[in-house]
């Protein structure tokens, strides 16, 4: 087949000839690998594999060949035309591909940039233990109950035993308002006496809060701490329920080693009384007893206080200071870091203890 | 109280090899505290041996007399040559026994001994006194031991001089005074390590008569305050006999300072038998002795010198001339033993604890037999301690003891307790069989009468103590041992969780500790100034603050009205170490009393429930104490970094954290301009919800910045926690799959024209197709003419049950827009 406004230049038919057909191929796969951007290999396309590169100009003379040499010289062009296609597809993927991988690593940051646009918030380690407490008694059936902070002085010594002259009241370190009978609360006990003035048994609860004792700052004391006690109160309970749940409690905060000592104190609201210690092997001076709370079986006469008949019911109680706990937990050893407000210490401790 | 292992001894038969951690054990498990342990045998450390001295020669030329000695000190020093040593006392003679420090000793203050040179002598060592051998005040001499003491020059000096001795600080519970002497801790201590026990107070004593005739009457007036007083006269005592060495010890071992011996033996005997006493100089006595209760204007000076006057409830021992004792407290300095007594009155009395423990503290007078009287002393033992002081004054002082016991006894046997025999199993949780119940409540002196299931129990006279059967019961669980009570778990009670306030105050700290700012617990005292910085109206019903009887600190006497004095404190504190950008939060009660007077409360009973009538009358002076939040922010609210610029902290950070507390409480905040200390006048919110106050929040004002030194700008929230309403229900929210159509309205509204109102007016005129609206951009300018703004929004319509049109968008934007101009007179920007 031949066109006839196609004008025909026999010096071109050397365009089918192989060598002529090889060359063309080389410098095709030699254009594209030479081109190192798609733009390149858009050009090098145009010039191997447009309408004037010399493979297309080569099919064109196919026509001015005689019949015979038709079939062969047909081959030979689409050979090697497929042949400068391929090597375009390839490198055309190639060069996409380091594209991709230019614009990613462009876009390559500095991982370990800061990244706190935001300032850094904290809880205070202590509510978060108090909470942390709570949590543990209230999944063992027990209730949170909260109480005024200054007092009534019947609910913070009376009620609880604490007779005007009992000697415990005079080296409590009450602090006394210019309001009669209102007092600081010396421990969260005044909140148990609430709970069982205004409820009939079964109780359990367990009161935390702040506690006041005229004490001045050191390293180991505060006017201001805090204290979660809890109260028992229904019938049959025993000493032995107490020490079930002090063992309980110790070993949920301490870990499974914790073990507790009871012994013989004396508290008026509490009858037989003890002071309990832990056993905490991570001392920081060594694994030792650490003084921990006071507990005892609530006092007969502080029930019948409260309007509970204690012939029908006992109870226990038992309190510590969180401060302390937390002290020994953590391994503070100032109380200064705990009352001052610096953002350093809660910062450490982030959300929980 | 400090008491010597040798003092124990003597009561109990301590195995000879008794370690101190064993005795600790042992007082630990009887409910004694031991503080601590001194072990005296290394308060003097190195070689301190007996000498024999065997040459003095007196140096002279020098301010005091001086001898240079040698003394034999057998082998100790290695070489068995005599030792020089150069000493400052007299009392001594050739061939004295005497105590020596020989070189690289160390006495007491960690004061080394060496050899060196001293008064043109070498002195390798020292001749030691009982003060620098820390056992006593003596400093008068050097101990001269007794001719016939079992040492030789060389042994080991500290069995001879008691340095051998360990000391026990014991720390005693408030209700066993018995426990505060020998005889009491001898008792509780031979019973836990099964020894025997000698009785101190076990010895005979000469009894008295109530109307003795030596001479002096003793009239009793009160006899609850007084039910028993005894007295005994001791005649022609030596004035300057001193107080034996081993009583000196013993009483500067137990913490006692060492007077003269009268007082001495007094003390001596209230540590061994745990009777107070007191000793008068009988000669400067006039007439009978009476005990009463003090009269007004009575005025006594005590033998510290300082002049008191007398409260009526105070008890007093009085003579012709007025108050010679303030009972069981302190004696008077009138007829304080002195320098020149002969003649003493010795008084062992029992008191009233309750009156004695009120004198102590009205006169700030808390002294051993205070201690003692107000924990309870053993009301049969006046007479005993009587004779055993008198019998070491006559030993010791010479003199002759008077004939005439003087005995006042109104003493009221206790009463007996009935304890139900299983009562202490059915308290501890431990199976105690009747047998053994009886067996330790025996053990604690008291006697029991088993009837039936009853046990009737006499405590003995020294136990004030029992009273309630509980109290019984403790000593059984404690002398059973409080380690043999099991460890069982209570059954389980139905709680109902935490309480929706707990709940609320728990989330309101963790969202805002998320937002960025720290949890403080900062103190509740503060300064009347501290509502003046705050620039508190003389009226703000914060200025009524509760005041403190007995502050710790003079210039902080009130109660916080508010949470924000103590922390913008806080804050200060941080920004002075260091910090630049500050965000604090605290949650924590307020107090609040009212103006009004309140009545004075009823007593209430103790024996039986108030009745709630007097219960609410007695709680009326409780002032109300209500959970507020508040936080502070100052410098960046975001920072400056490698990313850029940062955002100093301002109001909209208070605002934001307002809105952070309400969304996490469940509750829709209203925010209003107000005027409000201690914040800015025109960046000021109030805070409501449901119309009811709630709090405040904004800017600091500059001069409360300045006054309490915060940087200008510093932003401030608070919000009463208990004024907020429970959280409302939430309607199940509709969630819309249809696309929805947004429209930008821009309104311009007079420059005061609150973007809150414009915004509600938007809101309700736009019906329920509104699904948001938010405002993007607030523009003033010379366009829109003076006074006026430009407020831009972008509304979100969304229907839940179809495509909105074009038309239904555009509807509900006018609609909008035609409220905001009915409400506030908005106009369409560009209409």
């Amino acid at each position: 087949m031949s066109y006839r406004n196609d004008p025909y230049d026999p010096k071109e038919a050397t365009l089918l000839d192989p060598a002529s057909l090889d060359e063309a191929v080389t410098a095709a796969e030699k254009a594209f690998t030479a081109a190192s951007s798609p733009d390149e290999l858009a050009a090098a396309r145009v010039a191997h594999l447009g309408d004037r590169a010399p493979v297309l100009l080569a099919r064109r003379e196919i026509g001015a060949l005689p019949p015979h040499a038709k079939s062969d010289a047909g081959k030979r062009v689409n050979a090697a035309r497929t042949a400068i296609q391929s090597a375009y597809d390839a490198r055309h993927v190639a060069l996409e591909a380091a594209e991709r991988q230019r614009v990613l690593d462009e876009e390559s940051v500095d991982v370990t940039l800061p990244t706190d646009r935001r300032p850094l918030g904290a809880r205070h380690p202590l509510p978060a233990l108090i909470e942390r407490i709570c949590d543990l008694f209230v999944g063992m059936g027990y209730e949170v109950v909260d109480g005024p902070e200054a007092e009534s002085s019947w609910f913070n010594f009376d009620a609880l035993n604490i007779g005007p002259d009992n000697p415990v009241r005079g080296e409590m370190d009450t602090f006394y308002t210019e309001t009669p009978d209102l007092v600081l609360r010396t421990h969260t006990s005044p909140g148990q006496v609430r709970t069982m003035l205004n409820r009939t048994p079964p109780i359990a609860i367990i009161c935390p809060g702040r506690v006041y004792r005229t004490d001045e700052l050191d390293a180991t004391h505060s006017p201001v701490f805090h204290q979660v006690e809890g109260l028992v109160v229904a019938e049959g309970i025993t000493m032995a329920h107490l020490r079930g749940t002090l063992d309980h409690f110790a070993r949920a905060i301490f870990g499974p080693d914790a073990k507790t000592r009871f012994r013989p104190h004396y508290f008026p609201f509490t009858e037989p009384s003890a002071e309990f210690d832990i056993w905490f092997p991570e001392h920081r001076d060594g694994a030792r007893w650490v003084e921990w709370g006071g507990c005892g079986m609530v006092n007969p006469r502080v029930l019948t206080a409260c309007g509970i008949d204690p012939r029908r019911y006992s109870g226990f109680a038992f309190g510590m200071g969180i401060d302390r706990s937390l002290m020994f937990q953590q391994g503070i050893s100032d109380f200064h870091d705990i009352v001052e407000g610096d953002v350093r210490f809660s910062r450490a401790y982030g959300m929980e203890v | 109280m400090l008491v010597p292992l040798s003092w124990l001894r003597e009561a109990v038969d301590l195995p000879a090899g008794i370690s101190p951690a064993e005795l600790d054990e042992a007082f630990t498990n009887l409910g004694v505290e031991v503080e601590s342990v001194t072990d005296l045998a290394a308060s003097v450390r190195g070689p301190l041996v007996v000498g024999r001295v065997l040459t003095i020669e007196e140096l002279t030329g020098f301010k005091k007399p001086i001898r240079y000695c040698t003394v034999d000190v057998g082998a100790a020093n290695g070489t068995g040559e005599p030792q020089s040593i150069v000493c400052g006392a007299r009392n001594f003679a050739v061939d004295d026994l005497v105590v020596v420090i020989l070189p690289g000793g160390v006495l007491p203050g960690e004061f080394t001994i060496g050899a060196r040179k001293t008064y043109g002598r070498m002195s390798a060592g020292m001749i030691c006194s009982a003060r620098e051998l820390g056992l006593g005040e003596d400093h008068s001499g050097i101990i001269v031991l007794p001719a016939d003491v079992a040492a030789a020059p060389g042994d080991d000096a500290r069995p001879v001089v008691g340095l051998d001795d360990v000391v026990f600080d014991l720390s005693v519970t408030p209700d066993r005074g018995y426990q505060l002497s020998v005889r009491g801790l001898g008792r509780e201590l031979a019973r836990a390590l099964g020894v025997a026990y000698h009785d101190p107070a076990d010895r005979p004593a000469t009894a008295g008569t109530p109307d003795a005739s030596a001479g002096r009457r003793i009239l009793v007036e009160d006899t609850a305050g007084c039910d028993r007083f005894s007295a005994r006269l001791v005649t022609g005592v030596d004035p300057a006999a001193p107080s034996p060495q081993w009583m000196v010890r013993r009483l500067t071992h137990a913490g006692v300072r060492p007077i003269s011996l009268p007082v001495d033996v007094t003390n001596y005997v209230m540590l061994e038998l745990g009777q107070p006493m007191h000793a008068f100089d009988a000669a400067r006595l006039t007439g009978d002795l009476v005990v009463r209760r003090a009269r007004e204007g009575e005025r006594l000076t005590a033998i510290d010198h300082v002049e008191r006057a007398l409260s009526t409830e105070d008890l007093v021992i009085c003579d012709d001339t007025g108050v010679v004792s303030l009972a069981a407290v302190m004696g008077g300095e009138t007829t304080e033993v002195g320098d020149g007594t002969t003649d003493v009155l010795f008084e062992a009395a029992h008191w009233d604890p309750a009156s004695i423990s009120r004198t102590a503290r009205r006169h700030r007078m808390l002294s051993e037999a205070s201690k003692r009287y107000e924990r309870g002393v053993d009301p049969a033992l006046t007479l005993v301690a009587l004779q055993r002081a008198v019998d070491l004054l006559v030993e010791y002082g010479g003199g002759t003891a008077g004939a005439a016991v003087v005995d006042v006894d109104h003493v009221v046997p206790a009463e007996t307790v009935l304890l139900p025999a299983d009562l202490p199993s059915r308290v501890a949780g431990v199976d105690y069989p009747v047998a053994r119940v009886v067996e330790l409540v025996e053990a604690v002196g008291a006697t029991v009468a088993v009837d039936g299931d009853v046990l009737a129990v006499t405590p003995p006279s020294w136990r004030p103590d029992l009273t309630d059967p509980a109290d019984v019961v403790e000593e059984v669980v404690r002398l059973d041992g409080y380690g043999n009570v099991p460890s069982v778990l209570p059954p389980v009670v139905a709680g109902n969780g935490l309480t929706v306030a707990q709940r609320r105050r728990r989330s309101v700290a963790r969202a805002l500790a998320e937002a960025g700012y720290v949890e403080v617990l900062s103190y509740p005292f503060v300064s009347p100034e501290s509502f003046d910085a705050l620039g508190l109206p003389a009226d703000d019903p914060r200025r009524t603050a509760v005041r403190l009887a007995n502050p710790l600190s003079e210039r902080e006497p009130l109660l916080r009205t508010t949470l924000l004095p103590p922390l913008l404190a806080t804050v200060r504190r941080n920004l002075a170490r260091g910090q630049r950008d500050v965000a604090l939060f605290e949650v924590g009660l307020v107090f609040r009393p009212s103006a009004e007077p309140v009545a004075p409360p009823p007593v209430l009973p103790v024996d039986h429930r108030p009745s709630d009538a007097d219960l609410v009358a007695a709680l009326a002076v409780v002032p109300r104490q209500p959970y507020r939040v508040a936080a502070v922010i100052t410098g960046e609210a975001e920072r400056a970094g490698w990313w850029g610029t940062g955002r100093a902290a301002d109001w909209t950070d208070a605002l934001e954290a307002a809105r952070l507390v309400a969304r996490t409480a469940g509750v829709t905040l209203t925010v209003r301009a107000d005027r409000h200390a201690p914040w800015h006048p025109g960046r000021c919110a109030e805070l409501t919800v449901d119309g009811v106050l709630v709090g405040h929040a904004g800017e600091l004002h500059p001069e409360v910045c300045q006054a309490l030194e915060l940087p200008r700008g510093t932003a401030a929230l608070e919000m009463e926690l208990s004024a907020l309403p429970d959280r409302e229900p939430v309607p199940a929210p509709v969630i819309s799959t249809y696309p929805p159509a947004l429209i930008d309205v821009a309104l311009l509204v007079d420059d005061a024209t609150p973007a809150g109102d414009v915004e509600s007016a938007l809101a309700a005129g736009a019906g329920e197709l509104l699904e948001s609206i938010r405002l993007f951009d607030v523009f003033r300018g010379e366009q829109l003419g003076a006074g006026r703004k430009s407020l831009a929004y972008k509304l979100s319509f969304r229907a839940a049950d179809r495509t909105l049109t074009a038309d239904d968008a555009v509807g509900a934007r006018d609609a909008a827009v035609a409220e905001a101009a009915r409400r506030v007179g908005a106009t369409l920007r560009g209409a």
